[in-house]
């Protein structure tokens, strides 16, 4: 069992470091009152590098789209086919894509489940973020 | 002013190679050597008149090989809907004097490279820690690229009620069409329940929902619309054409439901000056049955969210192909069999290219669609993300 580890870019150095205290970090420019994600090295809209700062997540969601994956995306992944990849719309404004987990059969995941965040260790003592119900479906 | 593209330039030769078997014996240089010299045959032209020259993985490396002196070059990556973005740079290299005759081609073998023990040529990569991709969608496992398309059909089915039975209907018309094309790798009538009794592999989609893997090859020829008239076949005019993307990971796409071929679509058919009523035949690159539905509503076809009723209401399989003119009831869509039943090397927008080209001229046997005058060539790549439309007219359309 294992996943392909994430790649840490320096821009996302902080985000991966709050991980390991379970911590959700958005990144935020400051000067155009928007979150941003994936977390880069200067803001998409302005180009600032100054304004950036990071927001803690409260790690509360709904799912936006959702696939069952039956075969694995790599080898190390086989024990745990069939899994959800979704794209989770977060509460604080950006989309991420993750797996749906806790759930006994993922089918029943659909788009419109509210979610909540949930983590599994990875090698260095961070942790990867991933999603569990939490709730009833909304409109999607 | 891109306005001015329409009608400047034109397809002049063409060729492709796929198989029934999905391999083919020559792989590699040898086999774009003989798309190349089937192309320069089919125009008419010599190799010596090319000096532009178009290659998805090295354009140098290629005119090297091929002995081509360019003042034209581009290997400009973009997936698999390069090819349409090629003609588009090709036909405006043309219009403005930079070349007189640009050659586009492609051959991928993955089918008979395997059984040989050739590996996969190695994929461009970034630096660790420089490949967003690696950082926030490989851990979650993913297929690729099925799985992308499959969030896009999950998102479509949950906003706008498209049904599984629907997009199969799509595989369905597509394999009609197979049927008449004696080197699709497919051409076994299926049905709707075939296609939902098929293995599901990333929900919503199941294996008949998704293109094939075959080896497969072809080359297109470009030049100005003067020189074309004196050549071996009638000229098929570039009409306008447009390029568009706005992602690259499927978790960056704006809308999930709404690709960039709703910029370049319409962008496209504005310059070539003609409406959707107006399209013959439609070579959508239907990689998966959703990016075919996509097209549909981002082509103007049809209103967005309708892409499923469209294809229940409008036969979009050959039994249109013998009215004199296309009625509104039909739109021949994908009808060499389509990356859902023809070939699909990998990369399929040279296809798109090479058919629209033969039902424009009339050479497309059974499956020749009446008095075509005007096609569409409409290419995805990546993952939804760079989308890229060529509209295409006979003489008659100038």
């Amino acid at each position: 069992m294992g996943r392909l580890e994430p790649q840490v870019s320096d821009a996302a150095a902080p985000f991966w470091e709050a991980t390991k205290q379970r911590r959700y970090l958005v990144q935020w420019c400051d000067a155009c009152a928007q979150p941003i994600f994936y977390p880069r090295e200067v803001c998409p809209r302005c180009l600032s590098a100054g304004t950036l700062l990071w927001r803690e997540s409260k790690g509360t969601g709904t799912v936006h789209a959702v696939s069952v994956q039956h075969r694995p995306a790599n080898p190390t992944m086989a024990d745990m086919v069939p899994y959800a990849v979704a794209l989770v719309d977060l509460d604080d404004g950006i989309r991420v894509m993750s797996n749906v987990v806790n759930v006994d059969d993922p089918a029943t995941i659909v788009v419109g489940q509210a979610v909540q965040l949930t983590w599994e260790p990875l090698a260095d003592g961070c942790n990867l973020p991933l999603f569990e119900p939490a709730g009833p479906v909304k409109e999607s | 002013m891109a306005a001015t593209l329409r009608g400047k330039a034109a397809i002049v030769g063409v060729a492709d190679a796929a198989s029934p078997t999905g391999e083919l014996d020559v792989t590699g240089r040898a086999l774009e050597a003989r798309m190349i010299a089937e192309a320069l045959d089919d125009a008419g032209i010599a190799l010596a008149d090319i000096d532009g020259i178009c290659h998805h993985q090295s354009s140098l490396a290629a005119a090297e090989y091929f002995g081509i002196t360019a003042r034209f070059t581009d290997s400009t990556a973009t997936g698999g809907s390069v090819f349409e973005v090629y003609l588009e740079h090709a036909a405006s290299a043309v219009a403005t004097g930079m070349a007189d005759c640009v050659l586009v081609v492609f051959a991928q073998t993955p089918r008979a490279d395997r059984r040989k023990g050739i590996p996969p040529a190695p994929r461009p990569s970034m630096p660790p820690g420089q490949n967003p991709m690696a950082e926030w969608e490989m851990p979650y496992g993913l297929q690729m690229p099925k799985g992308a398309y499959a969030l896009a059909a999950s998102r479509h089915m949950a906003r706008y009620g498209t049904t599984p039975e629907q997009l199969a209907t799509i595989a369905v018309k597509t394999r009609a069409w197979a049927s008449l094309n004696p080197r699709a790798r497919y051409r076994d009538a299926i049905t709707v329940d075939d296609v939902l009794d098929s293995e599901m592999l990333v929900s919503p989609l199941h294996l008949l929902d998704c293109c094939l893997v075959t080896d497969g090859a072809g080359a297109f020829i470009v030049t100005s619309a003067e020189r074309a008239r004196d050549l071996r076949k009638p000229p098929v005019y570039v009409l306008g054409a447009a390029t568009a993307h706005d992602h690259m990971m499927i978790s960056q796409m704006p809308d999930l439901t709404v690709t960039p071929g709703a910029i370049c679509g319409p962008r496209a058919f504005e310059v070539a000056g003609i409406k959707p009523g107006d399209v013959d035949v439609l070579m959508g690159y239907d990689s998966f049955t959703i990016t075919q539905l996509l097209h549909f509503e981002d082509l103007g076809f049809c209103a967005k969210g309708e892409g499923g009723s469209f294809v229940e209401s409008v036969d979009i399989g050959p039994s249109g192909r013998s009215s004199a003119k296309r009625h509104s009831g039909t739109l021949p869509t994908n009808t060499n069999g389509g990356g859902l039943s023809y070939t699909h090397p990998g990369m399929y927008g040279m296809f798109l290219v090479v058919e629209a080209v033969r039902q424009l001229r009339g050479e497309a046997d059974a499956r020749q669609v009446q008095g075509a005058e005007v096609a569409v060539a409409h290419g995805s790549g990546m993952v939804l993300s760079c989308m890229s439309t060529a509209v295409l007219g006979t003489e008659a359309t100038l």
